[in-house]
C-alpha cells in the first residue's frame, strides 16, 4: 500500500498547482489587455483573505451542499490519481456539480435561481462531450480504468482527433471562459454571470474557489490521458491548451446559452460519432 | 499576515452620483492606473466585497438601499466615500432631496476628497481603507 501516501501528497498538491495555473491565467489574460496584473500566487491570498471573513448564511444548509460539492470534488480527483475507473470519476464530478447546483438553489435569491439555472445549462452542454471521451477511451484501450489508459502504449489521441477537439471546445465550458462563461468566471461580471455564488461568503467561498482550482486540474488530467503514453508531451500539450483557452476567452465575447447548448452537442456528437465509425474500420 | 491588503475586494455604488466619480472609480481598473495589479478586484456582490466605494450623497431614495448593501456586507468591512458629495452632499447639500454625506447613514472610514476624484485619489482612498479593515479584524 505504497500508494496511499502518493495519492495524498497528490490530492494535497493538485489543488495549490491548479491555483498557480489560475494565477497564471489571470496574469496573462491582464497582460493581454495591456495591464500589469496581479502577482500569479494571488488566488491563494484571495482564499487565505475569504477564510477571515464572516460567512453570511441564508440557509444553514446551503454551506453542507458545498462541503459536498468539494468532498465530490476531492474524491474524483483521488480516484484520478489512483488510477480507477474513469467513468467512476466522471460520475464523480457530476455528483459534485449537482451539489454546487442545490447550493446555489437552495439560498432563495432570485440571482442565485437564475445562476443555478445557467450552470444547468453549461453541465447540460458539457458532459455528453466528458461521457463520449471516456467510451472513446474505451474502445481504443478496451478498459475504463485510469491506469491501463495512462499506460497504454500507444497516443490515444492519434486513434481518437474528434473526441479530443470536442472535449478542448467543451473545455472553455469547464472552464468558464468566454465565449462560453455562461455562469461564474473570473472576469468581473455581474448578478446574473456570477449568479451561483451570490449568496455565499466567506468560507464556503473559499470552499467554492478551491473546488475549482481542482476542476481545472481535473479537466487537464483529461487531456493528459489523451496523451498518456508520452508524459511531457501530454503536459505540454495540457498547457498549451489552457492557454489556448485563456487567448480565445480574452478574443470573444459571451453567446447566448441556446447557442453554447446547441453547438456544443453538435460538436460532440458529430465529431464524436464520426470518430466511433472511423475507430470501428480502422485497423488496429 | 496581513490577508486583507493582499486581496481587497471592492464594490462600487452610485448613490446619486452626477457619474464624474464613476468613471473615475472606473478609470483606475483600467490598463493605465490597473487597480487589479494589487489584488483589488471590483465584484458585483456586496457578498463578496471587503470595500464599499460610494460615489455621490445620500438622498430620500436611497437610504435603505445604502443601509441594505452595507448590512450584506460580511464583516469585516470598510466604506469609503468618493468625492465631495459622498463626503458632505456638495453643491447638492442645499438641495430639498438630498440628506447630506454618507455618513448620515452609515459609518465611513475613508474620505477621499475632490470633483471628481481623481483615480490616484480613489487609489490612495483603497489604501488608507485597507489599514481600517485590518484593525478591523485584528480587534473583532
Amino acid at each position: 500500500m505504497n500508494k496511499v501516501p502518493k495519492i495524498l501528497l497528490c490530492l494535497v498538491f493538485s489543488p495549490l498547482v491548479g491555483a498557480l495555473i489560475y494565477g497564471l491565467d489571470r496574469k496573462f489574460s491582464a497582460r493581454l489587455q495591456g495591464r500589469v496584473g496581479p502577482p500569479i500566487w494571488q488566488p491563494y491570498l484571495d482564499v487565505l483573505k475569504l477564510l477571515h471573513k464572516e460567512n453570511l448564511v441564508v440557509h444553514k444548509s446551503q454551506n453542507v451542499y458545498i462541503l459536498f460539492y468539494l468532498i465530490f470534488m476531492f474524491f474524483a480527483a483521488t480516484l484520478l490519481f489512483a488510477g480507477k475507473n474513469l467513468l467512476l470519476v466522471i460520475f464523480a464530478l457530476t455528483v459534485a456539480q449537482v451539489f454546487f447546483i442545490l447550493g446555489a438553489f437552495k439560498t432563495s435569491s432570485p440571482y442565485s435561481f437564475i445562476g443555478a439555472q445557467r450552470e444547468i445549462i453549461q453541465m447540460a452542454s458539457s458532459e455528453p462531450a466528458i461521457l463520449l471521451n471516456a467510451v472513446g477511451m474505451y474502445m481504443v484501450v478496451g478498459s475504463f480504468y485510469v491506469y491501463r489508459i495512462v499506460s497504454y502504449d500507444k497516443l490515444l489521441a492519434l486513434y481518437l482527433p474528434g473526441f479530443l477537439l470536442s472535449f478542448i471546445y467543451i473545455l472553455a465550458i469547464k472552464f468558464r471562459k468566454s465565449p462560453f462563461d455562461l455562469s461564474t468566471s473570473s472576469h468581473a461580471h455581474q448578478e446574473i454571470v456570477k449568479g451561483v455564488t451570490v449568496d455565499f461568503s466567506g468560507k464556503t467561498l473559499a470552499m467554492i474557489e478551491l473546488g475549482h482550482w481542482l476542476e481545472i486540474i481535473l479537466m487537464l488530467g483529461f487531456i493528459f490521458l489523451f496523451f498518456g503514453s508520452n508524459t511531457i508531451l501530454a503536459l505540454s500539450v495540457a498547457i498549451f491548451i489552457y492557454f489556448l483557452i485563456v487567448l480565445v476567452d480574452n478574443t470573444f465575447a459571451r453567446l447566448k446559452w441556446q447557442i453554447i447548448l446547441a453547438s456544443s452537442w453538435l460538436v460532440t456528437f458529430v465529431m464524436g460519432a464520426t470518430n466511433i465509425v472511423a475507430l470501428h474500420f480502422l485497423p488496429r | 499576515m496581513q490577508y486583507f491588503k493582499k486581496s481587497p475586494w471592492v464594490f462600487h455604488y452610485d448613490g446619486s452620483s452626477c457619474n464624474g466619480c464613476d468613471i473615475e472609480v472606473i478609470a483606475s481598473f483600467s490598463p493605465v492606473y490597473d487597480l487589479e495589479r494589487l489584488g483589488i478586484v471590483n465584484v458585483g456582490n456586496p457578498k463578496h466585497a471587503d470595500i464599499l466605494l460610494i460615489t455621490g450623497s445620500v438622498n430620500q431614495q436611497n437610504i435603505d438601499v445604502i443601509k441594505s448593501l452595507y448590512e450584506q456586507m460580511p464583516q469585516p468591512r470598510a466604506v469609503v466615500a468618493l468625492g465631495i458629495c459622498a463626503a458632505s452632499g456638495g453643491i447638492f447639500s442645499d438641495c430639498y432631496n438630498i440628506e447630506g454625506g454618507i455618513d448620515k447613514v452609515i459609518p465611513v472610514d475613508v474620505y477621499v476628497s475632490g470633483c471628481a476624484v481623481r483615480p490616484e485619489a480613489v487609489i490612495d482612498g483603497i489604501n488608507k481603507a485597507l489599514v481600517a479593515l485590518e484593525s478591523k479584524r485584528t480587534e473583532s
